[in-house]
Order: C-alpha cells, then sequence, then structure tokens
C-alpha cells in the first residue's frame, strides 16, 4: 500500500442507488433520513446503494465485502455504470464516469475496466481462445493480432493448450481463468470482480486466490474485489470496505476492521476469523521494559535495570538506536565480578527478531523455544517492542472473550 | 339494444382499402404470380428422379443421417408414382415463397419486441390474434386484394404462419443469461455487437424452432388456401372432397405428410447441428 498522497485512482462519492420508479421522491426521503424499510413501504422503490464514498488507490486491491443484499454487487456495477447510479459521482483518473455518454463509457469500459463475473459468463458458443479475445474484437482489432495478444492472457492465468476447447468441457476453476484472462487481454487499469471465486470449490477458490495475488505482484491493477467470505477478504484485500443495508459501515485495513469493529454488526461479522492469521507481531508486541545504550553503559548499570524490572535479559542499542545484541541477566552478572565494564564481550549478537507485520500464527513457533522475549525490528533497525508469550495470549485470548460475548 | 356495427366497420375499412389501394395489390399479384410461376417451371425443369435423388443427397448432407435421406428417397419416389409430382412441387413452392416471407419479416419482428419493451406490448396482442383467429378468416379478405389464386394464398399462409417466428425469436433473444448479456455490455459491446455476436448466436435453436412452426403451419395452411384456387396438393385434395373420391383424397394428404416430415425433420437438424 502506497502511502503518498497521490489522486485515487477510483473516487465513489455520495454514490446512491434506488431501483424503482419513484427514485426521486424516495433519493429525498433517503437524505431525510428515512429508514429503508419505510422508503420500500410507502414509495415501493428499494435502496440498493445509500450515500457511499469511498477511494480505490492505484495498484490496491480493495475488497468490498457484506452479507448478500448488502449493495455490493449493485455498488461494483455502479463504477462501470452497468447499473446507472441514482446520485453521487464517480471519478475514474478524475474523470467523472456518471457524466459520460454512452460512447464514451463504451470507451472507457473497453480501455480501463476489466469484469470478472460471479458464474463466470463465459460465451458458450465461442471456444475459449474466441471468449479471450471478445474485448480485443469489439475493439476492433485485426484477427491475428487478438489471437496473439489473448494467447498470451490465456498463458498468464495457465491456460495455455486449453485455447480450442468450449466452455462447457472446463472445470470451473479454469472457467473463471477464462473470465480472468478474458478481462486481462484488454490490459485495463482496473479489474471489477464480482464475487469472482464464490463460485468454486473451497480448495479451488484458495488456488484461484493464490493465483490472483502472484498476478496482482506482476501487474499492480487497480482491483475492486467484491465478495462475502471473510477470510478471502482478509487474505486479499489490502483495504476492506464492509457494507451493510446498502452502507458502507467501516472502511480500513483488515487489522483495523478487526482489531477495532465501528459497530455490533462489524464485530459480528468478524466474529469467526482466526485470529492468529490476522493480528501480527506489532499488534500483540508490549513496549520493552529496559534497553541499555552500547556506549554508554556496562555490565554493572544493565544489571541493575534487570533487578530493577525484574527481566533475566536487555537489549542493547547503539548511537543510532538500532539494537545490535541482547545481555542477559548470567553474563552480566559474571562480568560485574569480573570487573569490566564493557558490554562488547557479554553481548548475544545472533538473536531471532521478526518483522512487525509478521503474522501471530507464524510467532507461535517461534517462540516455542526462545530463552529470550521476542524482539520485533522495524525497517529501521529500532526495537519496536517485544513480544512475550504472556502477552500473544492474552491478545488471542482478549479477541476470543469478546467475540464470545 | 343497438347491434355494436363491429363486422359492418371491418367490412366498411376493408372495402375501403380495397377501392383505394386494390390496383396497387393488384399488380403485385401479376408480378408475383410470374415469379411463381418461373420458380415452379424452374424445380420443374429437372426429371423428377435426378431431382429427388438431389434432395435426398441435400437432406444427407444437412442431417448426416441415412434413415432421413432414404425416407426423402423413398417418400418423393411415392409422390411422382402417385402422379403428384406437378401438385407437390407447385405446394413447395408456395410454402417456400410464404414461409421465406414470414421468416424476413417475423424475425426482425422478434427481434425488436425483445429489445424493446413498448414494441413488445404492442406485439404480443397482436400475435394472441392472429394465432387463435380460424385460418380460413384469413382467406376472404385475401380474395378482393390478391384475387383468387397463389399470391391470395400466400399472403393468408404468410399472416398465418408468422407468429411463431415472431414468438420464438423473441424468447430466444430473451432467454439469453442476463449475466451474458451484463458481460457484453461491460466489455463495451454496443446494440449490433450484443446482438450479432451474443444475443442471436445463443438464440438460434429457439429462433429454427421457430422457423420450423413457421413452416409446418405454412404448410398447413397452403392447403386450407386450395379453397381460393391455390391448387397444389391441397388443390387435389379439395377436388377429392367435392367428388368424394377417397383414395386420392388419402393419396394427397399423404403426399402432405411426406412433405411435411422432410421439412420437420431436416429444420429440427439445422437448429440443433451446432453446439
Amino acid at each position: 500500500m502506497s502511502e503518498t498522497k497521490k489522486e485515487p485512482k477510483i473516487r465513489v462519492d455520495h454514490l446512491t442507488k434506488i431501483f424503482g420508479s419513484h427514485s426521486q421522491e424516495a433519493l429525498e426521503m433517503l437524505q431525510n433520513g428515512v429508514g429503508k424499510d419505510e422508503i420500500l413501504e410507502k414509495t415501493g422503490c428499494g435502496v440498493g446503494v445509500s450515500d457511499a464514498s469511498f477511494t480505490v488507490h492505484e495498484g490496491e486491491i480493495v475488497v468490498v465485502m457484506g452479507l448478500s443484499g448488502s449493495g455490493k454487487s449493485t455498488l461494483v456495477r455502479c463504477i462501470n455504470r452497468l447499473i446507472e447510479p441514482t446520485a453521487g459521482q464517480i471519478f475514474i483518473d478524475d474523470q467523472d464516469i456518471t457524466s459520460l455518454t454512452s460512447d464514451e463509457l463504451r470507451h472507457i469500459r473497453l480501455t480501463k475496466l476489466g469484469m470478472v463475473f460471479q458464474n463466470f459468463a463465459l460465451f458458450p458458443h465461442r471456444t475459449v481462445c474466441q471468449n479471450a479475445e471478445y474485448g480485443l474484437e469489439i475493439q476492433g482489432l485485426a484477427s491475428s493480432k487478438r489471437r496473439e495478444k489473448a494467447m498470451v492472457a490465456l498463458e498468464q492465468v495457465g491456460l495455455k493448450g486449453w485455447e480450442d476447447h468450449y466452455p462447457v468441457n472446463l472445470s470451473g476453476g479454469m472457467q473463471q481463468r477464462v473470465g480472468l484472462a478474458r478481462a486481462l487481454a484488454l490490459d485495463p487499469d482496473i479489474l471489477l470482480m464480482d464475487e469472482a471465486f464464490s463460485a468454486l470449490d473451497p480448495l479451488i477458490r484458495s488456488d484461484m486466490q493464490d493465483e490472483l495475488i502472484n498476478l496482482q505482484n506482476k501487474m499492480r491493477k487497480t482491483i475492486v474485489f467484491i465478495s462475502h467470505d471473510l477470510d478471502e477478504a482478509l487474505k486479499l484485500g489490502d483495504r476492506l470496505v464492509l457494507m451493510k443495508d446498502g452502507a458502507i459501515v467501516q472502511i480500513g485495513t483488515a487489522e483495523q476492521i478487526l482489531t477495532n469493529p465501528a459497530d455490533d454488526y462489524v464485530a459480528r461479522f468478524v466474529e469467526n476469523v482466526d485470529m492468529t492469521k490476522v493480528l501480527t507481531a506489532e499488534s500483540v508486541m508490549v513496549k520493552p521494559k529496559a534497553m541499555v545504550m552500547l556506549s554508554a553503559h556496562g555490565p554493572k548499570s544493565a544489571l541493575r535495570f534487570m533487578q530493577k524490572e525484574q527481566v533475566s535479559q536487555i537489549f542493547v542499542y547503539d548511537r543510532e538506536h538500532k539494537v545490535i545484541g541482547l545481555v542477559t541477566a548470567d553474563a552480566a552478572s559474571e562480568a560485574v565480578q569480573r570487573h569490566e565494564t564493557e558490554l562488547h564481550h557479554i553481548m548475544q549478537t545472533d538473536f531471532v527478531s521478526v518483522v512487525p507485520d509478521t503474522p501471530a500464527a507464524d510467532l507461535i513457533p517461534i517462540m516455542a523455544n526462545l530463552p529470550y522475549p521476542l524482539p520485533v525490528v522495524g525497517p529501521d533497525g529500532k526495537l519496536k517492542g517485544v513480544v512475550i508469550r504472556g502477552s500473544l495470549l492474552a491478545a488471542l485470548a482478549e479477541r476470543g472473550r469478546k467475540n464470545n460475548a | 339494444m343497438p347491434r355494436i356495427p363491429l363486422g359492418s366497420t371491418i367490412e366498411a375499412i376493408i372495402d375501403f382499402l380495397v377501392t383505394h389501394f386494390s390496383f396497387l395489390t393488384i399488380a403485385f399479384t401479376r408480378i408475383m404470380e410470374n415469379v411463381i410461376r418461373y420458380l415452379e417451371n424452374g424445380l420443374l425443369f429437372l426429371p423428377p428422379w435426378l431431382f429427388i435423388v438431389i434432395v435426398a443427397g441435400i437432406t444427407f448432407w444437412l442431417t448426416r443421417k441415412w434413415g432421413i435421406a432414404l425416407f426423402t428417397l423413398l417418400g418423393l419416389l411415392l409422390i411422382w408414382n402417385m402422379g403428384l409430382w406437378v401438385a407437390t412441387i407447385s405446394t413447395i413452392t408456395l410454402v417456400l415463397i410464404a414461409t421465406l416471407t414470414a421468416l424476413s419479416i417475423g424475425v426482425p419482428i422478434g427481434i425488436l419486441a425483445a429489445l424493446n419493451n413498448g414494441v413488445n406490448r404492442v406485439v404480443q396482442p397482436i400475435l394472441d390474434v392472429m394465432q387463435t383467429m380460424p385460418a380460413f378468416v384469413y382467406l376472404i379478405p385475401a380474395i378482393p386484394f390478391f384475387g383468387l389464386g397463389k399470391v391470395a394464398a400466400i399472403f393468408a399462409t404468410v399472416i398465418f404462419s408468422m407468429p411463431p417466428a415472431i414468438r420464438l425469436t423473441c424468447l430466444g433473444i430473451q432467454q439469453v443469461p442476463r449475466e451474458l448479456v451484463e458481460c457484453a455490455d461491460a466489455f463495451g459491446s454496443n446494440k449490433w455487437q450484443k446482438l450479432f455476436k451474443l444475443q442471436l448466436p445463443l438464440a438460434t435453436p429457439t429462433i429454427m424452432a421457430g422457423v420450423n412452426q413457421t413452416v409446418m403451419l405454412g404448410l398447413s395452411m397452403v392447403v386450407i388456401a386450395a379453397m381460393i384456387g391455390a391448387r397444389g396438393l391441397g388443390g387435389e385434395v379439395w377436388r377429392a372432397i367435392q367428388r368424394l373420391q377417397m383414395g386420392s383424397g388419402f393419396e394427397a394428404g399423404i403426399g402432405i405428410v411426406i412433405v411435411a416430415i422432410i421439412l420437420d425433420r431436416v429444420l429440427q437438424h439445422v437448429g440443433t447441428k451446432k453446439r
């Protein structure tokens, strides 16, 4: 995820979609705070999406998540205007999609917006290759050129050799690869993936998710992924957008949403997640109780710190505040008896450390036989904190208790 | 209570049309009669045995079924043997012209009805009327416009056989899964691209079922139209009825059945061959 202040690739601004013939009336009621059910009763209009705003940055995967009927599919269809929004705007590269003429819109769909569908939506009368060629054919490319491009796309998704088969002869996973290739063949900036893997078996789904992550590492597309499966969302999404009843209830990274759910709905939604996969070293670490500086402190002061804080080892940092080793209480007291004044000789420099976003699941085996607290070291080499067995278990137990409450 | 003058109004309208426009339709009739004659003569130009072999060959090529080809061969030979060859050719010519006309009007209307709700709402009730109106009724106005004979028969046949072509074309296009149409849209297809690359190919089996129905209805109407001088196999049946000749009536009837079976089997295969 980029932290830079770039303009977002997609900006959805106060988007509302109301289905039904009295949509303007319903829109006014909605803006006056009237509830969804009452609007349906009074005007016969269904609120699909209600005042949704979010951004997607270039190269980012944003997963829009919610139960069925929460408006996530409607939301994504508003982005390429398969469904016309009732109010609000959508900007792609700062261009207002909602104000385009139908010709301009078709051009944007062809050049910038690839789409992958839940039930694959392959054309049954076309071969795998002809399916992958579809968008290029609409673009009016010569047939040899488009076959060439389609073949590259098919190769990317691992379907080389299947180009002359018909979709009906392919398994579900392979069919969705064709769907993906069809979108990729156009080399769009943005991929809209509507429950793309939901119709697949769990194992195949997991494979496809891995494959998408691999492809994304190479291609850096901007992806809006719709899913009702939280595990999938956590695996794929750089950020998640959580929807309920057409409205967005929370936007954030997986960890933000899991550790700090905005309301009961989100909390319930996330309660069955395996926390060890979501919590990271950073979120379960504690502040180190004491540290010594190599140039300023000797064994004696190190020992005193340890006695004061009742720990049996202490980390040592250098002038730049980088962690360079640790000293145990035993070694320090022996050094004191030998009247040594420097930490150099007694310092262990080959200690195990982890980076802040290491998943908690990976911490458990590392810590199993570790005689000292696990240091969490940032990319700048500074000690961010330590993970002690107690803090890890406490963090996991804490989440468990909240969920069962 | 006064009687609503429905029948007399319709009569007045048709009278009006006949007085003002029949010169056009009669001129059209003269031209069409020539076209029909040339077509018939063209089909009769080949000696029957050669024609029969060619047709049997074509049915085999279209269906890849020996059984159907053999039936065609034997069936047509039987017709020739019964002395009904010229009548059969005449019937086939009428069916050919009538159904081609019905299809070239019906299929586009079906497409329009499928894509446009307004058109659909107008077309559906008209189709209901067309399909439930007794076939004989169409024969009556056909005569003042086109005179007694084959052109009037074709007119009545076109009207009678068109509804299934419209209905099934419309149905076939509406049955294309919504997600596929959405997909074509998402990939920036325009209306024509969507129609020719997606909707028509997927609707083809259903449309072909409509073509089949149209041809079958056309065949039955062409026989009925013998009453207004369409001749052909129907003419043979009609004459047999008037003279109470049971034998020759059945012979002509069998001839019609043979032609119907051949057309039906061939068209069914054309419709389902593509996968």
